[in-house]
């Protein structure tokens, strides 16, 4: 369904990324972990056209994206949908118009099938009747259910999850891990989570790569991971540090 | 030397610095106006826009223009007096609003009312990720969030610059008639017979053009912010300041051109 080939990127004169190779299959959940920095979000605005790749070449469904202008993107962009890290709502509208915007853009006009399909997906995520609450009304777990609401309204073919536990406590967390685990199975969509909490990773994870110095430099089932013992892949796995990364 | 050296290296780095701003504000106006008759028209982003541009700042434009009117209508006629030319007041105000004050005055007002807006608005929708939240969904963000802006602001700032020129046209016949006891009459009838259609045609001409820029600085300011909330405020403080200069130093330009096009024969 996604694949990454040697995916090279250059930001404020630093190599972030240095060749990421990377496979998606239909319906496969796919955990991408690694240090703050290493170029985890940076790879997942590649996919999504948000940024264009200094080398390698993006392909989805076969397609190759790579190269194509803003506008071009468009119509792949409606089959992936994105979880900001900071849900990335539209604060000038309230949850309904969030909802309703992707669907509008669509072409969709009937205000009854809007309703419909925003309360639906609102339910889904456990949001039921927050409908005309303005996104500065909501908590932060409940502004990323909303805009995970947003990003499945379209039922897209490939999510991507840009840190969705980060920042949230560790209850409203495992929900939105639940959530991802339930949209998966129920649309049957693809998902690719960028994290760096672990329980995350194992939960909602088929596969999880470790990216590191802007390579994947492990990738395996949680369980593999779980018994690597490669030392940098260990470390972080157990949330160790050691040589450079001890303070005091 | 080596102080010479720095100060020239920093020079060069302001003069590129300036060339791609320049560059960008020229790119993204371009992009706009592509835009603008490739898409459909996003009419109640538009009627949004134009409610909070050109209702909005009806109460800031139309208190510059009056006072600017009142003002310049007793300077005017302190200077006056003294020559006994009191019945060339009139005119004097009126071309003055029309020709300069009006459309400066009105159009430097709105880009730190309306400018700063544009440029906060769109900078704190770039750092919380909304900007790339459209583009996630399919939208192209110089059609959703900068034609709205441009557009209203074309539209609205000849209208407002009209409302500044009659009502400090209006006040400064208040001023040097009711207050100065210059002759009402002989006032109304010079201003008529001086002030030409064209004076009022290089104020609507003058604001058009303000407005173009003023909205390509700030929009471009705000689509470009760097990240934190810092870079807002640098950002605002930025558009405001770059549209002010780039106005009052395109309106040098415009006088010199718009004279010697509508007042060539």
């Amino acid at each position: 369904m996604l694949e990454l080939k040697d995916i090279r990127k250059k930001l404020g004169g630093q190599e972030v990324l240095r060749g990421v190779n990377l496979r998606v299959a239909p319906a496969e959940k796919v955990v991408v972990i690694g240090r703050s920095g290493c170029g985890k979000s940076v790879m997942l605005r590649h996919i999504m056209g948000l940024l264009q790749p200094d080398g390698g070449e993006v392909f989805f469904e076969g397609k190759k994206l790579t190269g194509l202008g803003e506008e071009a993107w468009n119509p792949y962009r409606r089959k992936i949908g994105m979880l900001f890290q900071g849900a990335a709502l539209f604060d000038s509208l309230s949850v309904f118009e969030n909802l309703a915007f992707p669907l509008r853009e669509e072409g969709e006009t009937n205000e009854k099938v809007l309703r419909d399909k925003v309360a639906e997906s609102l339910k889904i995520v456990s949001l039921a009747g927050t409908e005309q609450k303005m996104p500065a009304e909501l908590s932060g777990g409940m502004k990323k259910r909303v805009a995970l609401a947003r990003a499945v309204i379209r039922r897209p073919d490939l999510m991507l999850y840009d840190e969705p536990t980060t920042g949230l406590d560790p209850v409203v967390g495992d929900s939105i891990n639940r959530l991802i685990l339930h949209l998966g199975k129920m649309f049957g969509m693809a998902s690719i989570v960028v994290t760096h909490d672990m329980t995350s990773a194992r939960m909602v994870g088929d596969r999880i790569a470790y990216l590191h110095e802007g390579k994947i430099y492990f990738q395996g089932t949680p369980e593999q991971i779980d018994r690597c013992e490669d030392p940098l892949v260990r470390d972080f796995v157990r949330g160790h540090a050691s040589g450079m990364d001890v303070i005091g | 030397m080596q102080r010479v050296e720095v100060l020239i290296g920093k020079f060069g780095g302001f003069l590129v610095r300036s060339f791609e701003t320049s560059g960008g504000v020229f790119l993204l106006l371009a992009d706009t106006l592509r835009s603008l008759f490739r898409y459909r028209i996003r009419w109640d982003q538009l009627l949004e826009q134009m409610y909070f541009i050109g209702i909005r700042s009806q109460v800031v434009v139309l208190t510059t223009g009056a006072f600017t009117g009142a003002v310049f209508a007793a300077q005017v006629w302190f200077q006056f007096k003294r020559f006994g030319m009191e019945s060339a007041i009139g005119p004097t105000v009126s071309i003055a609003m029309c020709r300069e004050l009006g459309p400066v005055l009105a159009c430097l007002l709105l880009a730190g009312r309306v400018g700063a807006a544009m440029a906060a608005e769109l900078s704190s929708m770039k750092i919380t990720e909304q900007v790339d939240a459209l583009r996630a969904l399919g939208v192209y963000p110089t059609e959703y969030l900068i034609v709205p802006r441009f557009l209203a602001l074309v539209i609205s700032a000849p209208v407002l610059t009209a409302l500044a020129l009659v009502t400090g046209i209006g006040v400064g016949y208040f001023v040097a008639v009711q207050i100065f006891g210059v002759d009402g009459a002989y006032y109304w009838d010079n201003t008529i017979k001086y002030t030409d259609r064209k004076d009022v045609m290089i104020a609507l001409i003058k604001s058009f053009i303000f407005a173009i820029i003023i909205a390509s600085i700030s929009c471009y300011k705000g689509m470009n912010c760097p990240p934190g909330t810092a870079g807002v405020g640098k950002t605002t403080t930025e558009a405001v300041v770059n549209a002010s200069l780039a106005l009052l130093i395109c309106n040098f330009f415009l006088t010199v051109l718009l004279n010697s096009v509508l007042y060539s024969n």
